[in-house]
């Protein structure tokens, strides 16, 4: 208990060392750079360092082999249990006695709100255009092994939550390494959990609040103009303020119920533009076929393809990184892996759906150029290869739906911001009950957080913080480095649960209610 | 075996006037249990924050104690007096659909509703409670006026 106050007091000072910091800027972005840079410069080196002697982030490296030893350790169950979840979110096995609780649905689709977002949008454009067309195939491959680890940590997440005597429930990483650590007679559970709530905090703040809010300023002025960041900033932190201090839920409502539609379109444009260029889908997955294994000219070669489509598919789904399991943890169920089993969709749709929409649409509507005589991609001075109007990012996508629909990067720009705005609330939470993990469940202490956290969507939209958005980043790749530790050590725990659900399935112990 | 009536409240006048025809029903039947349904509208496939999500328990088991407090226990309390035999439920999800399913489970012989308060633009888009029980529903149905 001392270890954890004296960590956080550390990470309080930290914290307001650096708001304080940040509080001076405004024409003084610059200096805020450097002295951020200079304080967690090494901090972010060390997450995204190279292996020796590659340019293979060690950090992609820890997902992808999480992701894949939980796949051969629960024996491929991504690909053997899809029917069984999509019954489960359908409700198949849901008891009606239980209705108005939290349905596999709902815990489904909040936690992809958080999860889909600019990654699918501006971080497939991204891969695509440094790693070329084969980053498609090793992020395709990342989304399905990353299922695997989905499955252990929301199971987990179910498992080890606390659920408070006036009916609310904390879950997450947290508390399973804690209580997990413990039931195991393993030492170390409690300052791993403290480790992964500072990230937590960290990325929230950064990754989930900061870089959305800064992402959401720049689509938004590369359509009405350019104006001040701090207004955009100012806007949306009253109404992030508004949902998460005031309570005003119709905002939030409205949100999430025209996210999902968003998502939907989104969905439905891509298969539109797919279908009006019907003949080039052969074309297309063979260059996504052949570019996974030549790299048909990227940097890199097939290497640059790799690290490329395993590193924005991370980004996009945050498999093994933890988030997941807070937001799952909030159903109740008598039977803790049935949110494994649900989880393990959420990859696959946010992964192997969506970001191969997104790169099929840039690839089929020919935003990459070729060298006609060779047939291979042309790449610029900066590493890219050089497409059809000049443009990276979210605006490449914006183009690649334009040039088939007209009218589509507008409604792409709405849904950037709502996406944007959605995963800040989604992190608004994350960050919460890592907060609250450290520093005790309380009224004050969630406003203090909560103030905190709406404060930094106006630095993050205002400031141009490079180094600030690598370091939370970073955070957020960090918060997987302890998660998948703790995965490691209670993987066998999932696999008792698993093999003792799985014979009372077939046994028909487990009953369906509806067929 | 005695008949069963179940019927369907909501709180409001209207509810309160079908009450009053399944009292007059079951006083002419003679040996009858009433069985009183609140249904608090919820849909497992509505979009909610992670927030939400973390007190949904605890708002359920508001909204169920504030409905049998405010509705079905005042309810049961005066048919006591009355002299007739009765039960109740508070219940989550589509009105429709489930005072049709208690109705089966109960084996009722009649469900009782009133004529829904629903009217204009959201009655036309969606239909009525009332309109989908009368279409779906697998034992009579009274619809009071």
């Amino acid at each position: 208990m001392h270890i954890k106050k004296i960590i956080s007091c550390v990470f309080i000072a930290l914290c307001f060392s650096s708001t304080s910091v940040l509080a001076e800027e405004g024409g003084i972005d610059q200096t805020v750079n450097e002295v951020f840079a200079a304080a967690t410069g090494w901090f972010v080196n060390l997450i995204f360092a190279p292996l020796p002697g590659t340019t293979f982030p060690w950090i992609v490296l820890w997902l992808v082999t999480g992701a894949t030893v939980f796949t051969v350790y629960f024996g491929f169950i991504q690909f053997k249990a899809i029917r069984h979840s999509i019954s489960l979110v359908k409700g198949d096995y849901s008891d009606p006695d239980d209705a108005g609780e939290v349905s596999h649905f709902q815990a489904l689709a909040t936690a992809l709100s958080g999860t889909v977002g600019l990654g699918n949008i501006a971080g497939v454009a991204v891969a695509v255009s440094i790693g070329g067309p084969g980053a498609t195939f090793w992020m395709i491959l990342a989304g399905l092994m990353g299922m695997a680890s989905k499955f252990t940590e929301c199971t987990l997440g179910v498992k080890y939550r606390n659920e408070y005597a006036d009916g609310t429930v904390s879950g997450g990483p947290m508390y399973y390494i804690s209580k997990g650590f413990k039931e195991k007679g393993l030492p170390g559970g409690g300052i791993l959990a403290v480790l992964f709530s500072i990230f937590c905090i960290l990325g929230a703040l950064g990754g989930g609040n900061m870089f959305q809010a800064n992402q959401a300023h720049a689509q938004i002025s590369s359509i009405v103009g350019d104006y001040p960041g701090w207004i955009t900033g100012v806007i949306f932190a009253l109404i992030v303020f508004a949902v998460i201090v005031g309570g005003i839920k119709s905002i939030a409502n409205v949100t999430e119920k025209v996210v999902p539609f968003m998502g939907i379109l989104y969905v439905l444009a891509s298969l539109v533009i797919i279908l009006m260029n019907i003949d080039k889908v052969g074309w297309a997955f063979g260059q996504i076929f052949e570019g996974a294994f030549t790299g048909l000219g990227v940097a890199g070669g097939f290497v640059g393809a790799l690290i490329q489509g395993f590193k924005r598919a991370a980004f996009s789904n945050e498999a093994g990184v933890g988030s997941a399991a807070i937001a799952h943890s909030a159903v109740r169920t008598k039977e803790p892996i049935t949110e494994g089993f649900v989880s393990l969709l959420e990859p696959f749709i946010d992964t192997v759906v969506i970001c191969t929409m997104t790169a099929l649409v840039i690839i089929i509507t020919g935003q990459l150029t070729t060298d006609p005589t060779t047939g291979l991609y042309l790449v610029g001075e900066s590493g890219r290869i050089i497409t059809a109007d000049g443009s990276s990012g979210v605006a490449l996508t914006s183009a690649a739906f334009g040039s088939a629909l007209s009218w589509f990067p507008y409604v792409l720009a709405v849904a950037v911001v709502l996406f944007a705005f959605s995963t800040m609330i989604s992190w608004s939470y994350y960050g919460l009950k890592a907060w609250t993990y450290l520093f005790g469940e309380g009224k004050t202490t969630e406003l203090v957080f909560k103030v905190i956290f709406c404060l930094f969507v106006i630095i993050g939209a205002a400031a141009n913080l490079g180094p600030v958005i690598d370091f939370s980043d970073a955070s957020i790749f960090a918060m997987a480095v302890v998660n998948i530790i703790g995965l490691y050590f209670l993987m066998s725990l999932v696999k008792v649960d698993l093999k003792s659900y799985l014979s009372r399935l077939k046994s028909g112990e487990i009953k369906k209610f509806k067929n | 075996m005695s008949t069963k009536l179940i019927v369907g409240l909501d709180g409001s006048e209207s509810g309160e006037r079908a009450l009053t025809y399944a009292k007059h029903l079951s006083k002419l039947i003679g040996d009858c249990q009433i069985e009183l349904v609140y249904v608090i509208e919820w849909s497992p496939y509505s979009f909610q924050t992670a927030e939400e999500n973390a007190m949904r328990h605890k708002r359920r088991e508001q909204e169920i104690k504030l409905a049998s407090e405010r509705v079905i226990t005042p309810a049961l309390e005066v048919m006591k007096t009355e002299g007739f035999a009765a039960g109740g439920r508070v219940l989550h999800g589509d009105a429709a659909e489930l005072l049709n399913s208690v109705a089966i489970k109960e084996k009722a012989q009649q469900i009782i509703v009133a004529r829904s308060t629903e009217s204009g633009l959201a009655a036309k888009l969606f239909g009525s409670v009332t309109a989908k029980l009368v279409m779906s529903a697998s034992v009579p149905v009274t619809v009071v006026n």
